[in-house]
């Protein structure tokens, strides 16, 4: 008999798993707040990363994972990295035979370019839209098994929490639909969460409405463990917006872009003159910090304001439109200048979450039956995630998890509907009520702004002990305020504000241990620095955080990173990786 | 003088049953601020320009980049994406709707599940024989791939089937978007292989005879798609599939 299973996210992470599941004859039952052709995949733009080696550069997975794992810092556990880079270059031929459109070379092969961090051309890329394009054939393959009645979509339902039986393993989740407002309790033998990232902790993000990480969260309050939630990645090129902070994609550096601003009346190309060996490719959270004490410190903003240039006006327009045309429309349409002709202006903003739920090497959770993969988990990434490998990550994970998952499911047959989900939906509906009698004077929206502002100031590219503490401190008081909110729409159909009233609290919930996984670990690593303590240290800290939920506040723990496979060394852009030697102190 | 605002007049529908209505609201400008951000002041303060505390207005919303099709709303007159309007280019009132072509759910949030059934009923896929490793997939023409790609941009955002006259209450013409979509999937080498039942579907009603050639759904694609160009092209495929299904008898 089949297993049955929910998965929450329609995104690359969770259509990946639901194709494979439906695959194999398996029951699927799809949650997605938006339509899944909707999902935040689509926002990534330069590619996906796989060593196809077809430049004759002796490009191989075992590369690939070395220059994962020195770009995560070694803060990744290095098995299931490696499996991930070993299987790349079949993922990317799988999409090609689902009929992505990738860009060809004259010869009609995939083409390949660079991206950051890495001395090889290995980014598969379809324009600049590639996310759009392997959800969309995703889309298709899941569509197809859906028309063949293996998988049910519940569009336009949020997941509300899980369902765990009495031994404690999960069992299904309650929904509501956000239309209806009608609230239900789903049984299934395996639950996973797919649900992306939670950008908007932060306000403006990269990320897209839905990234609230509202499901995450209610996972973690239910008990299930966030790990590394500190690690958060600033993209060092947006354009910085109202609504939000529009990406342009690393592949525009791919490509030959470069960063500058003048500096004494001339142009200063200040990445390749801090690193030569990369250049403008060094990875996301180097070329960040350069920006930011360009800006910042050295006061060398374009106009004085927090902005440099990305520059592509050198480039042959003709070939740009060709490679990244999706990116320069995005800056044609939201600034309404040519970036073939002037440069664009940039800064970094919070675009990935190199944290997430705590998953075993088959995507489990701490909770028995309930899997997690793509950016909602912590994985594959350690302290900073390497531009085109966070689709290569879903794709991979989904796959993984759902393996596991048809193994859970054969042992493991749900009862149904039991007394555990009674229990659930009525704990659900009673937060609900609540929800609908609040009077107060706050209003949620603009409790999220600040809680944006606060966040990004302090616990992003730099931070300091004492102010993340006092963030800490004013997570509290938001609470408090929450708790003060007045619902402008007391409507019972389609009521958005509801519902977010919900997510915010998940979102101050879900802030506490990045903020306090920030503060607790003394030490500079990937995309987390500390002024205060600037170097890695990896006899302290070489260890993943352990944040379970507890009404006092989150607990911490620890575990040891599995380095079994690269001996850690010191991370140097600055200097050809052969150049930087493994680090005395290295287990 | 006074601060500069914008005046924002929404149409407001409380479910799918009930009538419509208008409600203005007036926003401090600011150069960098959409019809979304706008929309997200409004929530903040749910406020009308007559001082009337309302509720929040209900939108669809996601990417925020015009890569999503969410926010696909009609401005001013004209179907786009919210989120690329800019306030800079707005003068004066401008005027904010649903897209008529596609139920409501509330406010300025339509129900647009038929275009995803149309996918459904097109076969829109290439049906592979599995995930399994199968090697590389086949090769194709650099041009070719160039001209499938503008295609595959489709976000299934509705703009093409609220401009097309003849998307409306007595006709069950699926539009443009759909017909795009056969065409790219005929575009592929492998989904070639199986252009026959995805032509079939575009055969019976509301397929691609309703086309009235108006040539509106080009105009109005937010992403540039030559989707006149499909038409004319599957419009051939679609005679010539007639003729051999003629002999065939």
């Amino acid at each position: 008999m089949p297993g049955h299973h929910i998965i929450v996210g329609g995104g690359l992470a969770g259509l990946t798993a639901a194709m494979k599941l439906a695959e194999e004859g398996e029951q699927v039952d799809l949650f997605s707040i938006v339509p899944v052709k909707r999902s935040h995949s689509v926002c990534a733009q330069g590619g996906i990363n796989g060593a196809v080696n077809t430049k004759g550069e002796g490009d191989s997975p075992m590369i690939h994972f070395d220059d994962t794992i020195y770009g995560g810092d070694f803060l990744a556990h290095q098995p299931p990295v490696l499996g991930m880079c070993e299987a790349a270059p079949s993922i990317i031929y799988l999409f090609d035979r689902m009929g992505v459109m990738f860009n060809r070379t004259p010869e009609g092969l995939l083409d390949f370019r660079r991206f950051g961090g890495t001395k090889h051309h290995r980014t598969a890329f379809a324009g600049a839209t590639t996310g759009q394009q392997l959800l969309y054939a995703l889309d298709e393959q899941v569509r197809r098994h859906e028309a063949a009645g293996l998988v049910r979509k519940f569009e336009g339902w949020e997941m509300l929490g899980m369902v765990q039986d009495e031994a404690g393993d999960c069992r299904g989740v309650v929904a509501i639909d956000t239309r209806s407002l009608e609230m239900r309790a789903f049984p299934a033998d395996t639950v996973m969460i797919a649900t992306g990232g939670p950008g908007l902790i932060f306000g403006r993000s990269t990320q897209s409405l839905v990234n609230t990480g509202s499901a995450v969260s209610s996972c973690y309050q239910q008990g299930t463990t966030y790990a590394n939630g500190e690690f958060i990645q600033v993209h060092p090129t947006a354009v910085p917006g109202e609504d939000k902070n529009r990406l342009i994609s690393e592949s525009i550096r791919g490509e030959g872009g470069r960063v500058w601003t003048y500096r004494e009346g001339k142009p200063w190309y200040f990445l390749e003159e801090m690193y030569p060996a990369y250049g403008n490719l060094v990875p996301r959270d180097i070329a960040t910090r350069a920006i930011h004490k360009v800006v910042f410190e050295m006061k060398l903003g374009v106009d004085g304001q927090p902005l440099v240039f990305l520059d592509v006006s050198h480039l042959d327009p003709v070939l740009l439109r060709q490679r990244v045309e999706g990116v320069l429309e995005i800056y044609e349409k939201f600034v309404g200048q040519d970036p073939t002709k002037v440069p664009m202006k940039i800064f970094p903003a919070m675009h990935y979450s190199m944290g997430g739920l705590w998953v075993d090497y088959s995507q489990q959770t701490n909770i028995p039956g309930l899997f997690a993969a793509g950016e909602c988990e912590f994985q594959y990434h350690g302290a900073n995630r390497l531009g085109a490998n966070s689709l290569l990550s879903c794709v991979y994970g989904g796959d993984v998890g759902a393996k596991a998952m048809i193994a859970f499911a054969k042992a493991h047959k749900s009862d149904g509907l039991t007394r555990a989900h009674d229990l659930e939906l009525t704990r659900h509906r009673e937060e609900f009520d609540k929800i609908f009698k609040m009077d107060g004077k706050e209003n949620a929206f603009a409790i999220w702004r600040e809680l944006g502002e606060l966040m990004t100031e302090n616990v992003t590219v730099v931070r300091h002990n004492d102010k993340l503490k006092a963030t800490d401190d004013k997570l509290l008081e938001y609470k408090d305020r929450w708790g003060k909110i007045g619902l402008n729409d007391k409507g019972r159909w389609a009521n958005q504000e509801v519902l977010f009233v919900r997510h915010l609290w998940n979102m101050l919930e879900l802030a506490r241990p990045i903020t306090l996984g920030a503060l607790n670990r003394n030490e500079s690593r990937g995309a987390h620095y500390k002024p205060e303590f600037p170097e890695r240290d990896d006899e302290n800290f070489m260890k993943t955080t352990l944040a379970t939920w507890s009404s006092d506040g989150p607990r911490f723990g620890w575990e040891p990173v599995d380095v079994g496979l690269i001996k850690p060394r010191a991370r140097r852009y600055d200097v050809e990786k052969s150049a930087a030697k493994p680090t005395e102190k290295a287990a | 003088m006074a601060e500069r605002t914008t005046i924002l007049r929404v149409k407001r529908q409380e479910n799918p049953k009930s009538a419509s209505y208008w409600e203005e609201f007036e926003i401090p400008y600011k150069a960098n601020h959409n019809i979304v951000s706008m929309l997200m002041e409004i929530r903040r303060n749910p406020v009308t320009r007559q001082g009337k505390r309302t509720t929040p207005v209900v939108f669809d919303a996601n990417c925020l980049e015009e890569v999503c099709g969410s926010c696909t709303m009609v401005i001013n007159g004209r179907v786009r994406q919210a989120c690329s309007q800019l306030a800079e280019g707005l003068r004066g009132t401008v005027t904010v709707e649903p897209m008529s072509k596609f139920p409501v759910v509330r406010d300025l949030w339509v129900d647009r599940s038929k275009m995803f059934d149309y996918l459904k009923k097109a076969h829109s896929w290439i049906p592979i024989d599995g995930t399994y490793d199968l090697g590389p997939g086949p090769r194709m023409n650099p041009e070719a791939q160039q001209l499938a790609y503008l295609f595959s941009r489709c976000m299934t955002c509705g703009c093409c089937l609220e401009a097309c006259p003849q998307v409306n209450d007595h006709s069950k013409f699926m539009g443009a978007a759909i017909i795009g979509q056969v065409y790219l999937m005929g575009r592929h080498p492998t989904g070639a292989m199986h252009q026959e039942e995805r032509l079939q579907a575009l055969m019976g009603e509301g397929g691609i005879a309703d086309c009235g050639n108006a040539q509106n759904c080009v105009e109005v694609c937010p992403k540039g798609i030559p989707l006149t160009t499909s038409i004319g092209d599957v419009g051939g495929q679609v005679s010539r599939k007639w003729l051999r299904d003629l002999f065939a008898r």
